[in-house]
C-alpha cells in the first residue's frame, strides 16, 4: 500500500510540513485563520542537527506496538492505516511509550492522543505534508516490501 | 563610514496574514528575516534583501511580497540612480564592480521586432496534432563529395555529428559556478530531451560519465580538468574563445569555492583561485585556433564534431569566417544579453552587440563566401522563448543554446547574486544546505517541461508557415519580417519590413 | 508593379505531360488539349510547354528560346552569343497572331554550340559554360531573358490561357517524344513572359503546381552555388535544385527525390539498416534542399520525365497509362480528355517519384 516516506537528502528543514499538516486538521479553511497566534501541534515533526533533517511521522507499522498496547481498543489498524478513535482513548498515553518512532503525541486540550491518520479524516484528501513538501523530501508512494 | 545606499527593494510583510512559522527565516541564506521573540512577530531587514524570492515562494500564507523600492535620488537624465549610486560603491570599496547574469540595459531586442509568417489561402497551414511535424536536426559539417562503392551504392560517410530531437541545447555553466544539484538536473534533462548540456570549463564530475552522449565537454583558456578522457566522454567537444556577457574577459572562481569535489574535478588544488586567462594563451591567431582544434580532433580519435565559441563583437563575421576555416565543425556565437556568473559591470553592459545582428551577418556572410556547410551555427545569448528558437532558426541558426532560460526553470529569479555564493535556490553556490534546495528530480523534470512546451509552440508556429521540418525554416528569412526597423538593420537582419 | 524577380509572387497552377516509352513522336496539339481542360486551375497571367525530341535536325546543339524587350537588348545580346558560342542557325520562333495573346516580346529562337576556345579558357566543363553564360544574359543585359536553353528541346510560353498559348505557338506543327504544360494562377499581376512556366536550365525542365513554404532556405542555399534567383519564383528554385543534384553532385532522380521530398525521419527509421544510413545521409547532407510545403512538380529531362509529390500529398497529381503512352496531370480529366481509354490509371503516393524514361 501507499505510505509516507522520507528522503532525508532533499529535506530543506523548512518545517513547511508539520504548518501543512497542522493546517490540515485544523477544520478551517484559511490557514491564516487556523494558525495565525497558534502553538501548532502537527502529527508531523521535522528533526534536525546541523547538517541532517527529516520529517517524522507515523510509518503505520505492519505489526504496530502502539495497537498491541492500547488498553481501551483506541488504536486499531484497518487497511494499513493506523488510526484512534478518540471516543475511546482515555489518554493513559501507554501509546506514546510504546512507539518507537515518538510518531504519537499527546493532544493537550482533549486529553487524547493524536496521530497521523495519512489526511484520511480531513478534507484534504491526500496527505498534506506530501503535497506541500517543495522538494520532493516527504513522498506518498508504493514501494515493495524488502524480502 | 556612512552607508550612502539604500536597498533597492523593500520585503512588505502582510502583518494579517503572517503565522510566525518562520519559514522565511529558514530560507534566507541573507538573514533578512528574523523572529523578534518580544514582540512575538517577523521583522525583515530590507538591505540583506536580494529579492530572489525564496521567502515569497514558500510562505504558506502568502503574507510577503517584495516591493521596488521607491526612495529615489534626486536623479536625472543623465545622473541616473544607478549611476551615482555605482559612484557611491566604487567611492567606498574603491574595486570594479561586478554583476550578473546578463546585459540588463534597454538596448533594442530585435527578436521582439521581427514577427512570423503564416500560411492564408494559397498554401495550407498544416496541424501538428494530425500531421508529421520534425524537429529534429543534425550538427557538423555537411562538405565532402559524394562517393559511391563499386556498384553505384552510395557511401553514407559523415563528419562527426550531433544529433538532437530539438534544436535546443543548454549552454556552458561550469560545475563550481552552479552546483553538483543543478548540473545533474541538466545532464538527466538532456537524456530525456535526446539533446545536450555543456559542462563548461569545470570539468566533469566522475558521476555523470554516464550521461556522455548527451554531453559536450569544453576546454576554455583555464584548462580545468581537460585531459583525454574527458575529451572523449563527451558527445562533442567545445573550444571557448569568448562569453557574450564578457566577451575579451577572462574567469575567477575564488578559492573559497574551489573545495572537495569540484578541486577533484577541475584538477587543481582545494582553495587555489581558478583563474581562466582572457586569451587562450596558446592561440594568439586563427592559425593557433586551427592547431587546437586539430589537436582536440587527434586527441579524440576525429570522432567528435569540435565547436568553437565566440562572443559577438563588431567583426564577428569575420572571425566567424576564419573559424568555419580552421576546421571546426561547429561556430557558437553568444550574443551581449548572454548570462554569466560574475563579469566587471562595464564590459557586460558596453561590451558586444546583440545576437541577431551577429547571426545574421555570419549567416550571410558564411553562404556569400560558399563555406556555410562547413559549419553549424548555434546562438545564445539571450534566447527567451520558443519565438526566440523560431526567429532565431530563420535568420540562419542551426540551433540554440539556453542557459538563463534553463536556470529560471529551475528556480533562478535573476536575481544576478550569483557572484555572492549565497543562492537560495541551490543553484549557483556550493553550500550543501543550499545545493541540496535542488532536488534533481524536480529540477530535471521542470527543465524537460520547458523544453518540451517550446518544442509544441515551435510546432504550432512552423506548422502556420506551412513548415514541416525544421531544416526547411532555417535560413529562410522570408518568413520574417521587421517592425519599427530602420533600413540599415533590416539590411543586416537580411529581412523586409512588414508590409512589404 | 513589380515584376518577377523584383518580388516573390507564389502561385497554384495546372501541370500536365505525356510521354512515348517508345519514343515515338507526339504531336504537339496533344498537350494542348490536356491543359486546355484544366483552364480553371489557371487565371490567364501564364501558360507554357515544354516539348523533348522537337528539334532532331540540331540535337547536337544548344536552342536558345529568348525574349527581347528591344531591339537594343536583342543586339547586345547577340554580341555576347556571338562571343560566346558557335552560332548555327539562328531565327525568330514561328507566331500566330490571335487576339488573346497581346503584347509580345521579341522572340528568337538560336541553335548554338560553346566556342571551342572561349570553353577551353573557361576551364569549365560545357554544361557548366552554358549555364553560366544563361545566368550572365538574364541577370546582366537588361531587356534580355533566356527561357529555354537544351538541347532537342524547348519552352514556349507566354502571358495568357495555356491552350491559347499553344495556338500562339503554334505548337500542332512540332513533334517529340515527350511534351509537358502549364497553366498558371499566380497571386499577383506581373504580366511577364519571362515569369510563366515551365521553367528550364539546359536540358531539365519543371513545370509546377504549388506553392513551397521552405523557398527561402532553398534559395538562400542555392545561390551559394552561383544560382541566381532572379525570378524569385518556387519553379526556378526547384529547377536549380534538381539541375545541382543531378548535373553537379551526379544524385540520380531517385536519389535527387529523396532530397527534396525526403521521407519523414519516423519513415526512415522503420527502414533496413542500409538504405535507413542512406536515407538519413542524403536527409542531412543536403538538409537545406529539403522541400516542404504543397507541390506537385513534372520534371522533363533527355529522355525522361518526373512526377513528384510533396511528402504530405497536398497537390493532387495523377498518373494514366495506355500502351506506350504515360500521362501525367493535375487532374484526371486532363489525360481522359486526350485518352478515354486508359490501360491503368492511379495516384501517385506523396514523396514516391514516378520515373518515366524512353526505352533505348
Amino acid at each position: 500500500m501507499k505510505r509516507v516516506y522520507v528522503n532525508e537528502k532533499w529535506c530543506i528543514s523548512c518545517h513547511l510540513c508539520e504548518y501543512n499538516c497542522a493546517f490540515a486538521n485544523s477544520g478551517e479553511t484559511s490557514m491564516v485563520k487556523a494558525l495565525k497566534g497558534v502553538t501548532i501541534r502537527p502529527r508531523i515533526r521535522v528533526e534536525e542537527n546541523d547538517r541532517v533533517s527529516f520529517a517524522v511521522a507515523c510509518r503505520h507499522c505492519p505489526d504496530p506496538i502502539c495497537v498491541k498496547s492500547c488498553i481501551t481498543g483506541a488504536l486499531s489498524a484497518k487497511d494499513g492505516i493506523i488510526s484512534v478513535d478518540s471516543w475511546k482513548c482515555v489518554g493513559c498515553y501507554t501509546c506514546i511509550c510504546a512507539c518507537p518512532y515518538g510518531a504519537i503525541q499527546p493532544d493537550e486540550t482533549r486529553g487524547v492522543v493524536q496521530k497521523c491518520e495519512l489526511c484520511t479524516r480531513n478534507s484534504c484528501g491526500e496527505p498534506a505534508c506530501v503535497k506541500g513538501c517543495p522538494n520532493g523530501a516527504i513522498v506518498f508512494e508504493e514501494r515493495e516490501k524488502k524480502q | 563610514m556612512i552607508n550612502y545606499l539604500y536597498p533597492d527593494y523593500e520585503i512588505v510583510r502582510d502583518p494579517s496574514k503572517c503565522i510566525a512559522c518562520r519559514v522565511c527565516e529558514r530560507q534566507c541564506a541573507n538573514e533578512a528575516h528574523s523572529f523578534d521573540e518580544e514582540a512575538g512577530c517577523m521583522v525583515a531587514d530590507s538591505s540583506r534583501c536580494v529579492n530572489c524570492h525564496r521567502c515569497v515562494s514558500l510562505c504558506p500564507t502568502r503574507a510577503l511580497k517584495i516591493v521596488k523600492s521607491d526612495h529615489t535620488f534626486k536623479q536625472n537624465a543623465n545622473w541616473t540612480g544607478d549611476r551615482i549610486t555605482e559612484i557611491y560603491k566604487q567611492a567606498s570599496t574603491g574595486g570594479v564592480l561586478l554583476s550578473s547574469m546578463g546585459n540588463p540595459n534597454a538596448f533594442p531586442i530585435y527578436f521582439d521586432k521581427i514577427l512570423i509568417n503564416a500560411s492564408q489561402v494559397t498554401n495550407p497551414s498544416i496541424d501538428p496534432l494530425r500531421e508529421p511535424m520534425e524537429t529534429k536536426t543534425f550538427l557538423g559539417k555537411k562538405t565532402g563529395e559524394i562517393r559511391r562503392d563499386e556498384k553505384g551504392r552510395i557511401l553514407p560517410y559523415t563528419e562527426p555529428q550531433i544529433e538532437l530531437s530539438v534544436p535546443i541545447m543548454f549552454s556552458a555553466m561550469s560545475y563550481g559556478s552552479i552546483s553538483y544539484n543543478a548540473h545533474e538536473s541538466l545532464a538527466r534533462a538532456a537524456q530525456e530531451l535526446g539533446i545536450l548540456y555543456n559542462t563548461g570549463e569545470g570539468g566533469l564530475h566522475e558521476d555523470f560519465r554516464q550521461y556522455g552522449a548527451n554531453t559536450i565537454v569544453q576546454v576554455a583558456s583555464g584548462r580545468f580538468g581537460v585531459y583525454k578522457d574527458y575529451l572523449e566522454a563527451g558527445a562533442a567537444i567545445e573550444i571557448k574563445m569568448g562569453q557574450g556577457a564578457k566577451p575579451g574577459i577572462g574567469g575567477h572562481l575564488p578559492g573559497t569555492k574551489i573545495v572537495g569535489d569540484i578541486s577533484k574535478t577541475r584538477m587543481i588544488p582545494e582553495g587555489s583561485d581558478a583563474i581562466s586567462p582572457a586569451p587562450h594563451h596558446d592561440i594568439y591567431s586563427i592559425e593557433d585556433l586551427r592547431q587546437l582544434v586539430f589537436s582536440l580532433k587527434e586527441a579524440s580519435e576525429y570522432k567528435k564534431p569540435v565547436i568553437v565559441k565566440i562572443a559577438a563583437v563588431h567583426n564577428v563575421a569575420a572571425i566567424a569566417s576564419g573559424v568555419a576555416r580552421s576546421g571546426a565543425d561547429i561556430i557558437a556565437i553568444d550574443g551581449f544579453r548572454g548570462g554569466t556568473g560574475a563579469a566587471p559591470t562595464r564590459i557586460r553592459d558596453n561590451v558586444g552587440i546583440p545576437i541577431e545582428l551577429a547571426l545574421a551577418s555570419v549567416d550571410s556572410r558564411l553562404r556569400e563566401e560558399g563555406i556555410r556547410d562547413n559549419v553549424s551555427i548555434v546562438v545564445g545569448g539571450s534566447i527567451r522563448s520558443s519565438a526566440d528558437v523560431v526567429k532565431a532558426i530563420a535568420l540562419g541558426a542551426d540551433a540554440v543554446y539556453i542557459a538563463t532560460a534553463a536556470l529560471l526553470s529551475l528556480g533562478c529569479h535573476l536575481c544576478r547574486s550569483c557572484q555572492s555564493g549565497k543562492c537560495n535556490w541551490g543553484i549557483a553556490t556550493q553550500r550543501p544546505e543550499l545545493v541540496k534546495r535542488l532536488n534533481p528530480d524536480i529540477g530535471s523534470q521542470r527543465l524537460v517541461n520547458l523544453v518540451t512546451a517550446w518544442k509544441h509552440e515551435i510546432m504550432e508556429m512552423m506548422g502556420g508557415m506551412g513548415i514541416n521540418s525544421i531544416e526547411a525554416l532555417k535560413g529562410n528569412r522570408l518568413m520574417l519580417r521587421g517592425i519599427g526597423l530602420n533600413e540599415k538593420e533590416l539590411e543586416i537582419l537580411g529581412i523586409k519590413h512588414a508590409g512589404e | 508593379m513589380l515584376k518577377e524577380g523584383q518580388i516573390r509572387i507564389p502561385s497554384g497552377c495546372a501541370i500536365s505531360g505525356i510521354i512515348s516509352r517508345e519514343g515515338k513522336p507526339i504531336n504537339g496539339r496533344d498537350i494542348v488539349e490536356s491543359i486546355r481542360v484544366m483552364h480553371d486551375r489557371s487565371n490567364g497571367l501564364g501558360g507554357g510547354f515544354a516539348g523533348y525530341g522537337i528539334y532532331p535536325q540540331y540535337k547536337e546543339h544548344y536552342a536558345f528560346h529568348i525574349f527581347y524587350d528591344t531591339q537594343e537588348a536583342r543586339e547586345e545580346c547577340e554580341r555576347f552569343i556571338d562571343r560566346h558560342f558557335d552560332v548555327i542557325n539562328l531565327s525568330k520562333i514561328p507566331t500566330k497572331k490571335i487576339p488573346a495573346i497581346t503584347d509580345e516580346p521579341l522572340i528568337w529562337r538560336y541553335f548554338v554550340s560553346p566556342h571551342p576556345t572561349k570553353l577551353a579558357d573557361s576551364q569549365l566543363d560545357e554544361s557548366e559554360f552554358v549555364a553560366r553564360c544563361v545566368f550572365r544574359v538574364n541577370t546582366e543585359i537588361e531587356g534580355a531573358y533566356i527561357f529555354s536553353s537544351g538541347k532537342n528541346m524547348g519552352v514556349f510560353k507566354a502571358v495568357g490561357f495555356p491552350e491559347d498559348v499553344g495556338e500562339f505557338y503554334r505548337l500542332d506543327e512540332y513533334e517529340g517524344y515527350s511534351w509537358t504544360a502549364h497553366g498558371r494562377y499566380p497571386t499577383n499581376t506581373p504580366g511577364w513572359w519571362g515569369g510563366a512556366h515551365p521553367f528550364a536550365l539546359l536540358n531539365y525542365s519543371i513545370v509546377h503546381n504549388g506553392e513551397i513554404s521552405s523557398y527561402d532556405a532553398n534559395r538562400r542555399y542555392m545561390e551559394m552555388f552561383g544560382y541566381r534567383c532572379s525570378l524569385q519564383t518556387d519553379t526556378e528554385v526547384i529547377t536549380y535544385i534538381i539541375d545541382y543534384l543531378s548535373r553537379k553532385k551526379g544524385l540520380s532522380l531517385e536519389e535527387t527525390a529523396n532530397v527534396i521530398a525526403a521521407p519523414f525521419w519516423s519513415t526512415i527509421e522503420k527502414k533496413p539498416e542500409e538504405e535507413k544510413l542512406r536515407l538519413t545521409y542524403l536527409r542531412n547532407k543536403f538538409a537545406s534542399l529539403l522541400i516542404t510545403g504543397p507541390f506537385s512538380i513534372i520534371v522533363g529531362f533527355e529522355k525522361g520525365l518526373m512526377m513528384l509529390n510533396d511528402r504530405l500529398k497536398l497537390r493532387s497529381a495523377v498518373i494514366g497509362e495506355k500502351d506506350d503512352r504515360v500521362y501525367m496531370a493535375s487532374e484526371e480529366s486532363a489525360i481522359r480528355a486526350i485518352e478515354p481509354e486508359l490501360d491503368k490509371i492511379w495516384a501517385p503516393k506523396g514523396g514516391n517519384p514516378v520515373i518515366v524514361t524512353v526505352n533505348e
